[in-house]
């Protein structure tokens, strides 16, 4: 038995906004029948792009129904670009969350309404037909990996599989799925240590500064090196006796700012 | 508030039988002797230990004692099963077995690949049948074992195992023959010593024995290589202490089901069959994912077209129903059940499968209750699907008909 929550459990039970519009403004469907879950998305838009209406139909499990019921109680009301935001992580903290396993369910949600704004607004087709398809069993686009591994932080083959299905049937793309994290982990720009530098001391003139020269003293970034940055105080700041505390309060700052494993050392 | 539970997951796991309780329950605080001991304190313990073994060999149908080894689980027979004849079979790489066998067979199969074995996997056609000739010619001189199960977990489907060891031993005295008959023990009449199978594996919470005890039948004169090594309980053949409680447990529990046979095959039989004509017939989107002929008498795979059967089983939870289903979502695998996907059952019908299984203590009243509220749930779930125009012309086909 799944470990559903209160709310997927309220929602599966006694779903809200199901069933279609007849005359909809949009229509979005994201999975398809072979791949197990689909769902299909009812807009109705009044002329200033505001949803005033939404509902679904889902073929699916209990967390399936949940997140398209909750998605319409998302959507409604709001304008249909404010709508565009939201992320299938932000349905599942809605949810109360969803077990690991299930949540490609939130994704697919997420996907029916991309599609159903994409459709509003006559996009011929949000998913370029000549778009990498990784997973053959699911039909998961390389481009849907991507977007699931950036929006909730994935890094491992079993996350990708439980967001987004890719992997979870004949297994033959693991490989494949495996790559793409490598490779989107790496396409972190690494910054070069002239760009840290500029970074850091960007940083200190605009938030360090300002308020030790109120204070006549004053400070000068003296090098970096990975995380550890060197500098040194001048003024009333180097002789104080809370110097340490001065460096702490420019440490958090830094941290704050740049990266959370900062250390600043004084020379 | 008690909630109504109405339990038809059967070959998932069964209800402990009171007899079976009642008689095991001694043998953990009154009389929990080492049965290895040299005082009379064990040596009581053994006739019983004797008895349920002959209860176990009678639920085989085997010849003596000897051939019983007492195991923790069906996996775990299994394991020693295909193991034990690969590791004590030099020269001979090669193993058959069907694409439809539980995930303990099919897994250990898949390992055994990777270490260089060769494994031929049988398909069936669409009422889960082998193909005879397919099978007799695959098996080649090079072949070690022939593993195919009894009864199928999902649909119930028997295979005709008798048959097919004869057609092995025909085509090659050498090959073994291991049955995995962990949904046949109980349900279906078991005769090994008037076949030609060399091991068949049972587990005892399938029939209303304890889980945590399993027995395999090894018949005399086949070789295995001992999976678990150590003392020598069970004739060398697996170390560990015995679980005295729970061999009393399936010994009784064994006695049980060999009684019961004849309940099982008739009243049993006419529930399940109630149950489903009901549901074929009061359900428009319903069809039988199980061929009607030839099955265990206790198991039904309905599939429920254009709805997903996760949302089924929930909605019968909420209605104190408990079933199983082989749809992806339950599995936690993603993927749908290989055992109607090998049988071709379409993917509209695929994902909404249900399988109900009752048991001796399943009674005409629940059975009732089942046939009365299905429709109401199924017509519920069918209101969500996407699949509308699909549903209207199955209705209408049905109206027609």
């Amino acid at each position: 038995m799944w470990d559903y929550s209160e709310k997927v459990t309220d929602l599966y039970k006694n779903p809200k906004n199901a069933g279609m519009i007849e005359d909809a403004d949009a229509v979005g469907e994201a999975g398809s029948l072979s791949c197990g879950d689909m769902l299909k998305l009812y807009l109705k838009v009044d002329k200033n792009g505001i949803i005033t209406d939404a509902k679904f139909q889902t073929f699916g499990c209990g967390s399936a129904v949940a997140s398209s019921s909750i998605l319409t109680e998302m959507i409604i009301g709001k304008h249909i670009d404010e709508a565009r935001k939201i992320t299938n992580k932000e349905i599942v903290d809605e949810l109360g969350g969803l077990p690991p396993a299930k949540m490609h369910c939130s994704v697919m949600g997420h996907e029916a309404l991309e599609a159903a704004i994409a459709d509003y607004y006559g996009e011929t087709c949000i998913v370029d037909k000549k778009e990498k398809v990784v997973c053959q069993c699911f039909n998961v686009t390389e481009d849907t990996i991507k977007s699931a591994i950036k929006d909730n932080n994935l890094h491992t083959l079993e996350e990708v599989t439980a967001y987004t299905k890719a992997g979870g049937a004949c297994g033959k793309c693991k490989n494949q799925i495996e790559t793409i994290l490598r490779e989107f982990n790496n396409e972190k720009p690494k910054l070069t240590k002239t760009q840290q530098i500029l970074k850091v001391s960007k940083v200190i003139e605009k938030y360090v500064s300002p308020s030790l020269r109120e204070d006549n003293g004053d400070i000068e970034l003296i090098d970096v090196d990975e995380n550890k940055i060197y500098i040194k105080f001048f003024g009333k700041c180097h002789s104080c006796s809370k110097v340490s505390l001065t460096r702490e309060y420019v440490q958090d700052i830094l941290r704050k700012h740049i990266s959370e494993d900062i250390e600043v050392i004084q020379v | 508030m008690n909630k109504k539970l109405v339990y038809l997951d059967n070959n998932a796991t069964t209800k402990v039988d009171e007899q079976v309780l009642e008689e095991m329950l001694p043998y953990f605080s009154e009389n929990y002797a080492n049965p290895g001991g040299m005082y009379d304190f064990a040596g009581k313990m053994n006739k019983k230990l004797a008895d349920a073994r002959e209860a176990v060999k009678e639920l085989f149908g085997a010849s003596s004692q000897e051939e019983i080894l007492i195991t923790a689980s069906g996996s775990e027979s299994a394991n020693t099963a295909i193991r034990g004849v690969v590791n004590a079979t030099h020269g001979r790489k090669h193993i058959i077995t069907t694409k439809v066998e539980h995930p303990c067979v099919l897994n250990t199969y898949a390992a055994l690949e990777k270490d260089g074995h060769k494994v031929t996997y049988l398909g069936v056609d669409s009422h889960g049948n082998l193909n005879l000739d397919e099978l007799e010619d695959s098996v080649k001189p090079e072949t070690a074992l022939v593993s195919v199960m009894a009864a199928n977990n999902e649909t119930g489907i028997l295979f005709p195992y008798e048959r097919i060891a004869e057609i092995v031993k025909s085509k090659n005295p050498e090959t073994k023959v291991f049955v995995d008959a962990v949904q046949g023990a109980g349900k279906i009449k078991l005769d090994l010593k008037n076949t030609k199978v060399d091991l068949a594996s049972v587990s005892g919470h399938k029939f209303h024995a304890p889980k945590g005890i399993g027995a395999l039948y090894i018949r005399k004169g086949t070789k295995i290589q001992p999976l678990i090594t150590g003392g020598h309980q069970e004739r060398g053949r697996r170390a560990g202490t015995e679980n005295t409680a729970g061999i009393i447990a399936m010994g009784k529990a064994a006695q049980l089901a060999v009684d019961s046979l004849s309940d099982e095959l008739t009243r049993v039989r006419k529930l399940r069959d109630k149950l489903e004509n009901s549901i074929l017939s009061n359900i428009y989107n319903a069809r039988l994912n199980s061929s009607v002929g030839n099955r265990v008498p206790n198991t039904t795979n309905i599939g429920f077209e254009y709805i997903e059967g996760e949302l089924i089983l929930l909605y019968m939870n909420e209605a104190g129903i408990c079933a199983s289903s082989g749809s992806a979502c339950t599995s936690g695998s993603l993927d749908a059940s290989h055992v109607l996907k090998a049988m071709g059952v379409p993917f509209t019908s695929l994902h909404g499968s249900v399988r109900f299984s009752l048991s001796r203590f399943t009674t005409e009243e629940e059975i009732d209750y089942t046939c009365a509220v299905m429709p109401d749930i199924i017509s519920k779930i069918n209101a969500l699907s996407p699949f509308q125009k699909e549903l209207a012309e199955l209705k209408a086909a049905k109206n027609t008909k």
